[in-house]
């Protein structure tokens, strides 16, 4: 049983763990234009997502909180670093894209104009090994993307 | 698994765990190269090979219908499964083997209670009492009641040691209005077993009747209803070593004889007409349709399983293995666990400073080891205790002190994970 946790940096990098402990965007927005819940029930993760548009239609500024494991704190991080400043059909492009990545480890997208922020998004591709756990990293991603729909409520279920 | 083995030379109540654990086939499997270390036990238990035997052997042998063919296969087949009912009533000492209904699982014991009981017998203004401590299967059927019937669900709350508050329990109860109370008998996420004889003599003090919920604690433990002096007293297969698919609930024949049937077809009729039906007797009148015949075969080969081990080396193993958990994981900086009851059972439910559940359990799984992590479906529990989920570590028969000395070295690794 030496270092078996060693393999386990593959879904829990330095970067997974860095933005679990401390997450940067993980604040309640002010002033905001869209917001919604995104409920995992399955294993009971929670976030609140909060978006603020800038005049031209793109993300001027998004925040969230969040309950749940490393993956899904993480997740939701990166996810704010990478939108903030994109239209929303960047944003959608995004999520289509690092939702494969999360379900299939594959990244047919990363060469293409979102190449930048799929790289950032790469350290969750981990978590496609463990089939129990896509849904802790999309989780923010489905609460975000109810909010720029106008929902209220989403599940990653 | 030496050590135990060893002790149990001079002690025949102790269990031989080794040899136990050549019983469990699935106990020879590797996650990931690594041997199998199974900590999940209160979600459902392995199964031993003569369950597994005895349900490939039916159907190679002896299947048909039961109680509506004439032929051979139909008659050997209903003497096996009425054979699992003899079962069950020796096992929790029933009166009578007609006082047993099989269920799909406990949840559907509760079900049938709730719509039976609670919209047969049970009137408007009169009150179910439950506790802080029940599995959401022991909530939510009360819930709907309430909502449909205007029966009140009172709540025992639970104090911070994790057990019952049997003053606020007394309060609760006085007015009279509680017809049924319905608790569990040990929790599946603090492992507390409840006081139960003291509930049954205050309930009926109060002139109300009482449910236990046994999912958890008739693997561990000898259940005798009619010492308890309960109504009523559910449980579920697959926790007790046996198939999923089959439950009990076991009545008071005259309560049960009261009450009207819950879901209606084949079997549980006496004659058809489209004017009016008549109900046969109990225990069929609350079984309609197929019932889980192999399921019920393979219940009773895991109840002749357990009961030839004894339930006072299973107890003692119990305890045992708890009290080495707590003090190896107790001892753990950054882990806290969940409730110190003095009578408590076979699972331990921890919080780990700075590590979530999720993260827990999946760096654990990558050891072989397998537990829990979530609400553990008692999602008012865990807000009880300010928490949205827990890792719960559950042993059975096949559980090793080797096992939990290796989860307890597993685990101060994750905490340095996590640092
Ligand atoms: C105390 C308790 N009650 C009820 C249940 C529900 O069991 P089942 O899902 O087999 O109906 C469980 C197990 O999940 C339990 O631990």
């Amino acid at each position: 049983m030496s270092d078996s946790f060693d393999d386990l940096r593959d879904l829990y990098q330095e970067v997974i763990l860095d933005h679990g402990r401390r997450p940067r965007h993980a604040r309640r927005l002010e002033s905001f234009d869209a917001t919604a819940k995104g409920d995992n029930p399955m294993c009971g993760d929670r976030i609140e997502v909060w978006v603020k548009l800038g005049t031209d239609g793109t993300i001027a500024d998004t925040g969230f909180q969040a309950r749940g494991c490393a993956i899904s704190v993480a997740s939701a991080d990166l996810m704010a670093e990478t939108v903030i400043g994109r239209s929303k059909a960047d944003t959608h492009a995004l999520f289509e894209a690092f939702r494969e990545m999360a379900r299939t480890g594959q990244c047919p997208h990363c060469d293409g104009a979102l190449a930048d922020p799929l790289e950032r998004l790469e350290p969750l591709a981990g978590v496609h090994e463990y089939p129990s756990r896509v849904k802790c990293a999309t989780l923010a991603w489905h609460a975000l993307i109810a909010a720029l729909e106008g929902g209220k409520e989403a599940s990653s279920e | 698994m030496n050590v135990e083995a060893k002790i149990s030379l001079g002690r025949p109540a102790v269990l031989d765990v080794a040899r136990i654990r050549e019983d469990f086939p699935i106990l020879r499997q590797k996650i990931r190269g690594k041997p199998l270390v199974f900590l999940d036990s209160a979600a459902s238990a392995q199964k031993p090979r003569a369950v597994i035997e005895a349900m490939r052997e039916a159907m190679e042998t002896q299947y048909a219908n039961v109680h509506r063919g004439l032929h051979w296969m139909s008659e050997r087949t209903t003497d096996a499964y009425e054979a699992a009912r003899e079962a069950v009533a020796a096992l929790i000492n029933a009166n009578d083997a007609h006082e047993v209904v099989f269920t799909r699982n406990i949840t559907e014991s509760l079900n049938l209670m709730a719509h039976s009981y609670g919209r047969g017998i049970l009137k408007p203004g009169q009150a179910v009492l439950i506790s802080g401590m029940e599995h959401h299967s022991n909530i939510v059927p009360w819930q709907l009641l309430r909502d449909e019937r205007g029966i009140e669900l009172r709540v025992v709350p639970v104090t911070d040691s994790g057990e019952l508050d049997m003053d606020a329990f007394e309060t609760l109860i006085a007015d009279g209005k509680v017809g049924l109370v319905s608790m569990t008998h040990m929790s599946n996420v603090l492992g507390t077993y409840t006081p139960v004889e003291r509930i049954v003599r205050m309930a009926h003090a109060h002139g109300a009747k009482v449910l236990f919920d046994g999912a958890q604690a008739v693997v561990h433990r000898r259940v005798d209803v009619q010492a308890l002096g309960c109504d009523f007293y559910a449980f579920t297969g697959h926790k007790l070593y046996g198939p999923t698919g089959i439950g009990v609930l076991w009545g008071r024949r005259e309560l049960l004889d009261a009450m009207p049937p819950f879901l209606g077809g084949g079997e549980m009729i006496s004659s058809v007409a489209f004017e009016r039906s008549t109900w046969a007797d109990v225990p069929h009148k609350f079984e309609a349709g197929t019932p889980p015949i192999l399921e019920g075969i393979g219940l009773k080969a895991a109840i002749d399983y357990v009961q030839q081990i004894g339930y006072d080396a299973i107890a003692a193993h119990e305890t045992a293995l708890v009290d080495h958990a707590l003090a190896r994981l107790g001892t753990i900086e950054g882990v806290h666990i969940l409730g110190r009851a003095q009578d408590r059972g076979g699972v331990v439910s921890f919080a780990l400073d700075r590590a979530h559940a999720h993260d827990v359990a999946t760096l654990l799984d990558r050891q072989g080891i397998a537990v829990r992590a979530g609400n553990h479906c008692a999602e008012p529990l865990m807000h009880r205790f300010g928490l949205d989920s827990t890792t719960r570590a559950s042993f059975a028969i096949y559980t090793s002190h080797d096992e939990i000395d290796f989860l307890a070295d597993s685990l101060a690794r994750v905490r340095e994970f996590f640092k």
